[in-house]
């Protein structure tokens, strides 16, 4: 098992290259240079040409043939790589601050909105999918699945727009945008489980449903054990291996944070930065998140794998 | 009856049992017919070269509350809201069907020859796909819309092209085709490997058939049913992204998509004008519903292994 997590483990090489190579093709292939983005657009040719010769953006993409053999990595993606690798991920272009101290400041507002959003939605998901499956066919499995279907049909911005109106404007109940306290956090927080528990609910739901009809199942309720006792000692032990994969596979994207939430309620969070830098053109902020995003998703993915061998001790990892 | 029963007679004869999918199909029916509708008016008008009714501003009425001659009312430039709407639902189709324009060859195709061939293609393949996997999909999305929006408006060639698609929209759906394809892709791989070692390919193979026909003429019929629910349960995905891409301003600016229209309406709702977010929201909502609703059904339908299998081999 030690070598299967091990080579796991090692994929994150290539695979954080491929992410790298992406981003890099998007921004600086397809995005054209970046020298102009940073410059402005009054800036004359002498300023481009300077600023492309300091951030080596004047060097060949890949691999640079003219300085065969001595600088053939003298080029502009293994430079990123090297550099990422030393832990350095640069400076913002707009803010001129480090990139990673941007990123520490951005952390824990972003885990703050998506530690408790992740585990509330987790527990009302599989409490609502337990409840519509024990009580299946039933008015209390349609009325849940009528929610569910409802509440994910519907724009996560309406959503977003009506509490931000009613509740927080209107009503008074919360804060409408910001990040100074605890209060700030409950409106995002809340519209966050309203609008994703729906399609967990429902793909849980499903997943216990193919379950109930097991064999096994029916052996343990034949030996006299109560449907409650076979609903959560057996189907859901068993149901729990989709339910992980669907589950900490979300995990590394609590660092990259919630997005949406984050630029509405104006938490200075790692989304929000992410959004911001991919509008400025800022790059070495899309390059460091998306770097360090890679990695986790790896990581996660290793986890879920060993996750699976306690959750059915029939899978070994080889 | 002589006919022998296929899938989709099957598949057809359960569906029609289902009332509810059925009163899925007949909404999705009628957003059908609103679409040609909106592309007729939108056509008619740009092939003419006059700037068509929903684009037209009359000051004089902004921003009136619904009315008789505008049942959803009017916007800031006095352009009736149902019209809006109307408008909304080509664009939402237009992104469904570019997407996945984008999405069906490229998954299919890479599933197929992944799944067949396994080794090496297959490893190639999966790395492929776990890469677009580790970063965060709105994230890539918006990165490739933005960088292609960009490409598509400097470029003169593509002007040709941007005359008639909105630049806008062409960005979303290449930033949501070239990360959408991932699933289709699991899903087809994993069908080709267990047909690849069924009988009749073997059959075929023995025959002397070359990989390319038994891939896309012997297998294919036989994965064809997956292209179909993997599509309809994507596309209300790509209606409520296209609705988070245009607020955060990668998407569609010079049309009136749902998601542009919920983003100015927005600046509205604090002067007590909710007409218009509501007419959105409940344009987009009853499309995605159907289409979430009538998709399960005719995944049901079609392959009832299929529900709990996409969360198994991901």
């Amino acid at each position: 098992m030690s070598a299967y997590i091990l080579r796991r483990l090692l994929s994150v090489i290539p695979i954080t290259l491929g992410v790298l190579l992406i981003t890099f093709l998007l921004f600086r292939v397809v995005g054209g240079n970046p020298a102009y983005r940073i410059a402005g657009k009054n800036a004359t040719q002498e300023r481009i040409a300077q600023i492309a010769r300091e951030r080596g953006y004047d060097k060949p993409y890949f691999l640079n043939w003219q300085a065969f053999p001595t600088g053939l990595f003298d080029a502009q993606f293994p430079r990123l790589c090297r550099q990422l690798l030393r832990g350095d991920f640069g400076e913002s272009i707009k803010t001129k601050q480090r990139v990673s101290t941007m990123l520490r400041e951005g952390v824990l507002p972003s885990l703050c909105v998506t530690t408790p959003l992740f585990f509330i939605e987790l527990a009302l998901a599989i409490a609502l999918a337990l409840l519509a499956a024990y009580y299946r066919d039933t008015w209390i499995d349609r009325g849940i699945m009528v929610v569910a279907v409802t509440g994910m049909s519907i724009s996560s911005l309406v959503y977003i727009m009506v509490a931000q109106y009613w509740l927080a404007s209107e009503w008074r109940l919360f804060p409408v945008w910001g990040f100074e306290g605890p209060q700030y956090l409950v409106l995002p927080v809340l519209i966050g489980v309203v609008a994703g528990t729906g399609g967990s609910v429902r793909f849980y739901r499903t997943v216990m449903l193919d379950e109930m009809y097991q064999d096994y199942v029916r052996t343990a309720r034949a030996k006299g054990v109560s449907p409650r006792g076979v609903l959560f000692r057996h189907v859901l032990r068993n149901a729990m291996i989709p339910i992980l994969t669907n589950v900490i596979v979300a995990i590394p994207f609590l660092y990259t944070g919630a997005l949406l939430l984050e630029n509405f309620f104006g938490i200075p969070g790692l989304g929000r930065l992410t959004v911001t830098a991919l509008f400025t053109g800022d790059e070495d902020v899309i390059f460091a998140t998306t770097f360090i995003g890679a990695i986790l998703f790896v990581v996660a993915n290793t986890i879920t794998d060993i996750a699976y061998t306690w959750a059915d001790p029939r899978i070994r990892l080889r | 009856m002589n006919t022998p029963d296929t899938l989709w007679r099957i598949a057809w004869r359960q569906l029609r049992r289902k009332r509810l999918a059925m009163v899925c199909l007949a909404i999705l029916g009628v957003y059908a017919a609103v679409w040609v509708y909106a592309e007729t008016q939108f056509w008619s008008a740009r092939l003419r070269g006059v700037i068509p009714a929903y684009k037209q501003s009359h000051y004089d009425i902004r921003n009136q509350p619904p009315s008789l001659a505008h049942p959803l009312g009017t916007n800031y430039a006095g352009r009736d809201n149902l019209g809006q709407m109307i408008q909304g639902t080509r664009i939402a189709f237009e992104i469904g069907l570019l997407t996945s324009l984008i999405v069906i060859p490229i998954g299919f195709a890479l599933g197929a020859v992944a799944g067949y061939f396994g080794r090496k293609v297959d490893t190639a393949v999966v790395y492929l796909y776990s890469v677009v996997d580790s970063v965060p999909g709105i994230l890539l999305i918006m990165a490739i819309a933005y960088v292609v929006r960009g490409a598509v408006e400097r470029s003169e060639a593509m002007q040709a092209v941007t005359r008639y698609v909105d630049a806008g929209l062409l960005a979303v759906c290449v930033g949501m085709g070239f990360t959408g394809w991932v699933g289709l892709c699991r899903l087809i791989r994993a069908e080709y490997m267990k047909h690849r070692e069924r009988q009749y390919v073997l059959a075929a193979r023995a025959l002397g058939v070359s990989d390319f026909a038994i891939m896309f003429r012997h297998i294919a019929p036989n994965v064809l049913h997956l292209i179909i629910i993997n599509f309809t349960l994507r596309f209300p995905g790509l209606v409520l992204t296209e609705a988070v891409l245009s607020y955060l301003g990668v998407g569609i600016a010079n049309e009136p998509s749902w998601g542009a229209i919920i983003n100015d309406a927005k600046q509205r709702l604090w002067l007590g004008n909710w007409w218009e977010l509501g007419g959105a929201t409940a344009a987009m909502f009853f499309l995605v519903l159907a289409l979430n609703l009538f998709g399960d059904a005719l995944r049901d339908a079609l392959d009832p292994k299929l529900r709990t299998a996409e969360a198994k081999t991901a």
